[in-house]
């Protein structure tokens, strides 16, 4: 799974009809320590993220696995707000 | 799978009800001589594994069947804590 930042939404109207009622986030892949990594991703939100919230996203074919997402043609999802990031001082 | 070390952890009280009471590890890929390879990767774990024990971790689809027949949605696990590893040395 993998850490992000939301940083945007997406509204579409012409889309798959399983896609109705579905949040689509805009989500920037960051490190643990907070720095942007490259790329952005398109996820269907789950848990009520808002913008600029620290989440991780679940991808590829277990993303149909979140409740919810059973035959939607998603393969990437939010299924976490962030809370606390703890990194061990070894590293 | 992959090799890695147990790096660190998140905790997330708003989430995905198939992720209730599931630990979430942070995961840095390793190569066969323990060097970092890639990014940190946020894993699901059935084995226990501690801050930075050795595991090897599965990705993809499979990564969710250590909790059958519950569905939790996670495309990344720790499956196993490495004790020893072996690398090259004489035999087949």
């Amino acid at each position: 799974m993998t850490l992000g930042r939301v940083v945007g939404t997406i509204v579409a109207t012409r889309k798959d009809a399983r896609l109705e009622g579905h949040t689509l986030l805009i989500v920037k892949p960051v490190t643990p320590d907070g720095k942007e990594e490259a790329g952005y991703l398109i996820a269907v939100d789950t848990v009520g993220a808002g913008n600029r919230e620290l989440v991780f996203t679940v991808g590829g074919s277990s993303a149909r696995m979140a409740s919810g997402c059973k035959d939607k043609p998603v393969d990437c999802v939010i299924v976490g707000i962030v809370d606390g990031v703890s990194m061990d001082a070894a590293r | 799978m992959q090799l890695g070390r147990v790096v660190g952890r998140i905790w997330a009280s708003v989430k995905n009800p198939g992720l209730e009471a599931q630990r979430l590890l942070l995961v840095q890929p390793v190569t066969p001589d323990l060097s970092a390879s890639g990014k940190v990767v946020i894993c699901t774990d059935c084995t226990g594994a501690g801050s930075g024990e050795v595991v090897y971790w599965v990705r993809g689809r499979e990564a969710s069947f250590p909790f059958q027949p519950g569905e939790v949605p996670t495309d990344a696990t720790v499956v196993g804590i490495v004790d020893e590893l072996h690398v090259g040395g004489g035999g087949a």
